[in-house]
């Protein structure tokens, strides 16, 4: 892990050759795989199943990626990353694009010269507690153990929380999801913080989930999106329209089941372009016409993927809440296709 | 009349650096030297160029930006409000706790499992071997983890010492309890307290400082009462009774001053969560410093055995014909000659363990590399400036116990006169 960070650091400061060119589509075209960031594991959003394929919420749209540029969305190589390495693997070129849970924000956007190329996931930090110690609101945590995910923006909204509510708190740093359900379960921290949604897949993943609770303070705000590097914008459009397509379709109706049908021709100019009967909206980002009905018909649109990895039918259990379009009531809004 | 012309003065030609001998060696090593400086140099501007790629700045202009997170175990104050080179210090000094107890202990279980491997009891010698050979043949990393396991699991959660009828509770007239988070003990008080002296980087303990001088005092007044006696027994040959004076100096001072000082324990008492008061050990510490003293003593163990061997039998040997028990002969004769062979090896031992306590993450002990080479160089995303950071303190670090026991190992090695 030291070794891997380190060479990781010396890699991300160029330090070794073979640094990441700008063109990334002709890298991921010649190499005909595309690279993909995800967590080490966090069930729905990004962990291997049984039979060893990577499965969830956040695959899903590296594979609609894929196929996108590809034409293939089984032409993916993950590289899980801790909450530490993530960055570095980005910056130096081992992975094209990071989907792991990352939230949007300013010092990120700016100061680590990455791109976040849109939000597929509204969500909040939360804290999760056994139902034995009897606790129902976060503003009762003064003096609790806390696990905490080290190196990620929840730390520092732990600590601005428990300052702004006057309250003390001794946090217990780990490296992963997986080390922090051990040592929650082995009760080595009263509480567990990380997004809610984070916490609904990890108690999900419990052999008790009913004795425990996700207490209903979300203290902060947590954009969770898709993120490129900086300097290579036309990979960063493919990245970012890739997304903003899954989402389109849901609002426009295209399924995977239909797109074909649709991809005919509609009614409605804005699906034809999207499918690309109609404009040429894929020669604009360097890809042929068909790049986003491939995205869509590899796993659906975002609906879709949300409802199969970890909507409400899943173990997961995650209800749309912000989530949804917004003809919904939901912060899911996509610029026109045009 | 012949005249011996001089020598012909051959002028020098190029070849001469591959063919003549005199200038062969001069030759390689700057032809080696100018290909390094090359491989540097290449290394440096490679890395200026991709950092300029990715528009990164370097500079350490962070250090003093507030951190922003928590650290669990500080030994001097820090709160989320302090820089990162506050947080830089409190892993600095975490590193340097756990570097500190594991040499400690390291020798002393080093030392103890060397000498009886070379015990004539067959059970003991193979105990110590299995030891030795089970403990320095399994990765560093999994004794961690594995004593850290052992303690979180064994020892009962906090909510065991909760509620009407715990099943856990505290041990020694309440006054301790082992959890599986942390051992919690009485905290020293003092209610008449000198106050605290501020160094600017962080406050001194004034009782403490008081503490230290009487015990320092003590123990050179101790001495000079032994010194006396020999000299009373080198004159008279009698040596007077001072072991009365012995304890009392050692001790009332010390007794008086805590009595001044209004000293008394602050008990841990349970709150909602986690014991207040009283003075915690983390797990994490506990765990790092048993698996990195065990690690490396099981090396010491190698270089005690070895030196010892490395002395002659015939010494042994002329230590008993004195009437010299096995026990002295170890200790008086054998050791002290010993130590001239163990020393320099234990020294990069002492480095190894300095260096391996970088693998307290993996059970949350917040060290250096916990806290610069962690959180900061995640939350500032500065990888480089950190990573050199990083490497330049370790690197003083184990420059500086590579002094200090060099001038220890210029003590005891051989005086040649």
């Amino acid at each position: 892990m030291i070794k891997q960070l380190f060479f990781g650091s010396l890699a991300a400061t160029g330090m070794m050759a073979g640094f990441a060119s700008a063109a990334t589509l002709d890298d991921v075209k010649a190499r005909g795989e595309l690279n993909c960031g995800v967590t080490t594991g966090l069930v729905g959003f990004a962990a291997p199943d049984a039979n060893g394929q990577w499965a969830g919420f956040d695959v899903d749209y590296c594979r609609a990626l894929a196929a996108a540029v590809l034409g293939d969305g089984s032409k993916v190589k993950f590289v899980p990353t801790t909450g530490q390495t993530r960055f570095t693997a980005l910056s130096s070129g081992e992975v094209d694009v990071l989907a792991r849970n990352t939230t949007w924000t300013y010092s990120r956007d700016t100061d680590l010269k990455l791109t976040f190329v849109g939000v597929n996931y509204y969500d909040g930090q939360g804290f999760m507690v056994n139902k034995s110690l009897g606790v129902t609101s976060a503003k009762e945590l003064d003096g609790a153990t806390v696990c905490i995910q080290t190196g990620t923006t929840t730390e520092l909204n732990l600590a601005d929380f428990f300052k702004a509510n006057n309250m003390t708190y001794k946090p217990v740093a780990i490296e992963t999801n997986a080390e922090g359900e051990q040592q929650y379960g082995a009760g080595a921290c009263d509480t567990y913080t990380t997004d809610a949604s984070g916490l609904a897949a990890t108690r999900a993943s419990f052999a008790d989930p009913e004795n425990h609770i996700v207490l209903p303070e979300i203290i902060s705000k947590e954009p969770l999106g898709p993120l490129v590097r900086h300097g290579d914008d036309q990979w960063a459009d493919i990245a970012r329209w890739t997304l903003n397509a899954l989402i389109a379709a849901e609002e426009f109706g295209i399924t995977s089941a239909n797109a074909d049908e649709l991809a005919k021709g509609t009614d409605n100019p804005e699906i034809n372009r999207i499918l690309g009967t109609e404009g040429d909206l894929g020669a604009m980002v360097g890809l042929d016409a068909q790049w986003a009905l491939r995205a869509i018909k590899n796993a659906g649109n975002y609906g879709e993927i949300f409802a199969a990895n970890i909507g409400e039918s899943t173990p997961i259990g995650l209800a749309r809440g912000l989530n949804a379009q917004w003809t919904q009531g939901g912060l899911l809004y996509t610029p026109p296709f045009r | 009349m012949a005249i011996v012309a001089d020598a012909p003065k051959a002028g020098f030609r190029l070849s001469m650096l591959i063919y003549d001998t005199r200038y062969r060696s001069l030759t390689i090593q700057v032809i080696v030297m100018i290909l390094f400086m090359g491989g540097v140099a290449w290394l440096v501007d490679n890395a200026i160029q991709n950092l300029q790629t990715l528009g990164k700045d370097f500079n350490f202009g962070f250090l003093w930006n507030r951190a922003g997170y928590d650290i669990n175990q500080r030994l001097v104050e820090y709160s989320n409000d302090s820089t990162h080179a506050r947080a830089l210090l409190i892993g600095l000094l975490n590193t340097l706790l756990v570097a500190f107890l594991g040499c400690v202990a390291a020798t002393i279980i080093g030392v103890f499992a060397g000498v009886l491997r070379l015990s004539k009891n067959w059970l003991v010698g193979r105990i110590m071997t299995v030891y030795v050979e089970v403990v320095r043949n399994v990765p560093l990393l999994l004794w961690i983890l594995l004593t850290y396991a052992a303690l979180t699991e064994a020892l009962p959660p906090l909510a065991d010492f909760r509620g009407d009828n715990p099943t856990s509770t505290m041990v020694l007239n309440n006054s301790m309890a082992f959890t599986n988070q942390y051992t919690v003990m009485p905290e020293p008080l003092f209610s008449r307290s000198l106050g605290n002296i501020d160094i600017g980087i962080f406050l001194i303990s004034v009782d403490l400082l008081a503490i230290i001088a009487v015990i320092v005092g003590s123990v050179l007044a101790n001495r000079a009462i032994k010194a006396h006696a020999t000299r009373v027994q080198e004159a008279t040959g009698d040596r007077p009774v001072t072991w009365w004076k012995s304890l009392m100096v050692t001790t009332l001072p010390l007794l008086a001053l805590l009595l001044a000082l209004g000293f008394h324990l602050g008990y841990p008492e349970l709150g909602r969560f986690n014991f207040s008061g009283g003075t915690e050990i983390s797990n994490s510490l506990m765990a790092l410093w048993l698996a990195l003293a065990i690690y490396t003593g099981a090396y010491i163990a190698e270089i005690v055995r070895a030196g010892i061997m490395a002395i002659s039998h015939g010494q042994s040997e002329a230590a008993f014909a004195l009437g010299l028990r096995p026990g002295r002969t170890m200790n008086l004769v054998v050791l002290p000659q010993a130590l001239r062979v163990i020393i320099p090896p234990l020294i990069s031992q002492y480095l190894n363990l300095t260096k391996n306590s970088s693998l307290a993450i993996a059970v949350g002990y917040m060290d250096l590399r916990g806290t610069l080479g962690g959180i900061t160089l995640n939350q500032t995303g500065r990888e480089l400036e950190c990573m050199m950071l990083l490497m330049l303190i370790y690197l003083a670090i184990s420059l500086g116990i590579s002094a200090i026991m060099n001038v220890y190992n210029n003590s005891v090695k051989l005086k040649e006169r």
